[in-house]
């Protein structure tokens, strides 16, 4: 064979090369691909929408450029203010309640119990469910004609009342129920997992100083959390932006117009209505809300660490 | 590298978009529509049976959800990607939209051969012509102003049929007292809305109608006749049970089927549900005009469009399709299983029961009286941003965020605002 005659100190070298250059060369090859999707896909779009907000596009994509006139419009718009009055509530109270329930529960797990292995995937589970079927699960558990309200008169206490999901001021409220309930084990598996990732011997050394059990959580054990913090707010803050499922399955954005948030405005201008532009500059305005809290947010966390 | 990998990609795409024109040529029709549930999916059926039969193969497109925004949206998509189907269902507006913007192709040849202009109705043509031209070819003529009347809860109230809107309250009165759900409603805002121009109608007639909700005229949205007609809202909605935000319109149906409500304000596509449970019209249930539009009809007519495929004219399949759904034959049998009436007048009502007789009847006497007049609610009056605006105010005060003054003054700012 020919491959014999070649001198063996030769063969490294001529190997060398080329695996060095495909070493270099497979990380960018595998990610190209995808890097193009997502650079055509996601920021392609998000300035291809940024344009069309700019334009008086109403069923199909126009591309005249017309000013802010679809902001104005925009803004004159009483469901807009209804949806961004919605996402406050929804967003505020979505956030901190699924950080403060998961803590806790991830503080109750820690405590070495027996059965952990059991009550975690019971809190983790909501999570596996989609939006589609909360949302219809608690439709039927809180409409007073079927759920909660009648299984309680059919018991016998007739005063019982729980009519959130049909009143027009309270139904946001119950947007905020379905999704605390299925994010919260979550938020409690992101924080078990910080829990599991602290030094025991801090620990330890701090109950040797003679600190109470509420001191080291507050003064050692939800500082170190603050990564955690981070990802669960920022995951928690995007899904609470975009939920749009949820609302459609729960209550339709009804009554009236009264949980209308600025994803189900979006959607409705932009294909159900014919205010392609209007839609897109709900987007825009969205997008950039998302960016105002995150950037900074991410910013400072980031520079922090990298010191 | 990646100019190449896109340069690649792009070839890929372009041969694959290359490959199915070819794919066409068979004698075919893609059909782009929304009608899948029961009756609907019914009816559809004898149409693909009846092509079927002449050799035309049906591919069926299907985008489920209600009023078709979903398969409007698909629509747009294929739109912008160069690929359209042959046909598909469309509705009022967006007919002219897409008639506006080239893309439909031109039936008069079919419509002049088959007499489409003596047979349809002049105020379904509006919307099913462009420039004097057929781009649309209307399958039905669904009318809104109807309500639906469980017989054996009319026959404990023993109430008369009502005939005016005094009338219609006295009986929903009576029903109340015998503990009876009087207003069956679905807690959505098209349904709100569709209640809102029967309500109209019977406040200031047609002439009313016409010019509040279709011309949009400032003096007659001022007018107190629409303050009268919004205080009217207000009192009807009163007589819903308190479940009923979000309830889809077809449950509302099933609370009447049941005999727990009384009736229910809805289009002709709801008889639909009672013949489905086996009901029967004049011994389970009534049909009535909403009382005191007796003599006007407003309508919501399903059409097929059909896609121009570059210059090439009409193909074989789809001027089958087209011609087929306008035969009095498929008119008859479609319409019978939909609920609805024909959209030719000159159909046999042989083979409808009661209400569908009462359709065809009521269809005829408004379209020689001028009275046959476009649903705003359900996107036959004004453009889609209009109708939701309209929607959206009457959907507040329905379900109690606002009062019937602030619905009054409010409606022709949301109006304005969407236009």
């Amino acid at each position: 064979m020919s491959s014999s005659v070649i001198d063996p100190a030769v063969i490294p070298r001529m190997r060398a090369r080329p695996r060095a250059s495909l070493q270099d060369w497979l990380p960018r090859i595998v990610l190209a691909p995808s890097f193009a999707v997502i650079l055509v896909f996601v920021y392609g779009f998000i300035l291809w929408t940024v344009w069309l907000s700019f334009t008086h596009s109403r069923m199909m994509p126009v591309y005249a450029l017309t000013g802010f006139d679809s902001y104005a419009r925009l803004f004159a718009q009483p469901s807009w203010w209804m949806a961004l009055k919605n996402i406050a509530i929804f967003g505020v109270l979505y956030v901190v309640i699924c950080i403060a329930l998961g803590l806790t529960l991830a503080i109750l797990l820690d405590q070495k119990i027996r059965i952990e292995g059991v009550l975690r995937p019971i809190y983790l589970y909501p999570m596996a469910v989609s939006f589609i079927v909360t949302g219809t699960a608690w439709k039927w558990f809180l409409n007073p004609g079927t759920g909660l309200e009648k299984t309680m008169h059919d018991w016998g206490w007739t005063s019982f009342q729980f009519d959130w999901l049909v009143n027009a001021d309270m139904a946001i409220y119950t947007i905020v129920i379905a999704g605390v309930w299925q994010a919260t084990g979550f938020c409690m598996a992101m924080f078990l997992a910080g829990l599991r990732g602290i030094d025991g011997e801090i620990l330890k050394a701090a109950q040797i100083d003679g600190a109470s059990t509420y001191a080291t959580y507050r003064r050692i054990v939800i500082p170190a959390l603050r990564p955690v913090f981070l990802s669960a707010f920022i995951v928690l803050t995007h899904m609470a932006i975009k939920s749009y499922d949820l609302v459609i399955a729960l209550t339709g954005g009804g009554p009236g117009n009264a949980t209308e948030l600025p994803s189900t405005f979006m959607y409705s201008y932009t294909f159900t209505r014919n205010q392609m532009s209007v839609g897109a500059a709900s987007a825009v305005i969205m997008l950039m809300t998302v960016a105002a809290i995150i950037v900074p947010y991410l910013y400072s966390e980031l520079r922090e660490r990298r010191q | 590298m990646f100019k190449k990998m896109l340069l690649g990609a792009a070839m890929v795409g372009a041969a694959l978009i290359g490959l199915q024109p070819a794919a066409r040529a068979a004698e075919s029709v893609e059909v782009l529509h929304w009608w899948t549930s029961g009756g609907e999916a019914a009816g559809l059926a004898v149409l693909k049976k009846t092509l079927g039969d002449q050799g035309v193969e049906w591919k069926d497109a299907p985008v489920a959800g209600g009023g078709g925004s979903g398969a409007m949206t698909t629509l747009k998509a294929r739109m912008t990607a160069g690929n359209p189907p042959s046909a598909s269902q469309m509705l009022g507006f967006a007919i002219q939209d897409w008639a506006d913007a080239g893309a439909l192709a031109d039936l008069t040849p079919i419509a002049t051969a088959n007499h489409w202009d003596t047979a349809i109705p002049k105020a379904i043509q509006k919307f099913a012509t462009f420039d004097g031209k057929w781009i649309a070819a209307p399958v039905n003529v669904h009318s809104t102003n109807w309500i639906w009347v469980s017989k054996a809860a009319m026959d404990k109230i023993g109430g008369p049929a009502p005939t005016t809107y005094d009338e219609l309250i006295a009986l929903m009165d009576k029903a109340k007292a015998a503990g009876i759900i009087p207003l069956a409603q679905g807690g959505q805002a098209w349904q709100e809305a569709t209640l809102f121009d029967s309500i109209v109608l019977t406040t200031g007639g047609p002439g009313l109608y016409q010019k509040a909700l279709i011309d949009l005229d400032p003096a007659a949205l001022a007018s107190p006749e629409m303050h009268t007609a919004f205080t009217r809202l207000a009192k009807i909605a009163s007589y819903a049970d308190k479940n009923f935000p979000g309830r889809d319109w077809n449950l509302a149906t099933a609370m009447v089927i049941k005999g727990d409500a009384l009736l229910q304000v809805m289009g002709d596509w709801a008889k639909g549900e009672f013949i489905n449970a086996k009901k029967v019209p004049g011994t389970d249930f009534l049909c009535f005009r909403f009382p005191g539009t007796q003599g006007t009809v407003t309508f919501n007519a399903d059409q097929f469009v059909f896609f121009k495929h570059g210059s090439s004219p009409l193909d074989a399949g789809s001027t089958k399709m087209a011609t087929d759904i306008e035969s009095p034959a498929f008119q008859s049998a479609f319409n019978v299983i939909k609920g609805s009436a024909p959209a030719r007048t000159d159909v046999s009502d042989a083979a409808f029961d009661a209400c569908g007789k009462k359709g065809m009847a009521d269809l005829k006497e408004a379209v020689a009286k001028g009275t046959l007049l476009g649903s705003s609610a359900q996107g036959y009056g004004v453009p889609p941003a209009i109708q939701n605006a309209m929607a959206d105010v009457i959907t507040k005060e329905f379900e109690g965020q606002i009062t019937a003054d602030q619905a009054f003054a409010e409606f022709p700012k949301a109006i304005a605002a969407a236009k």
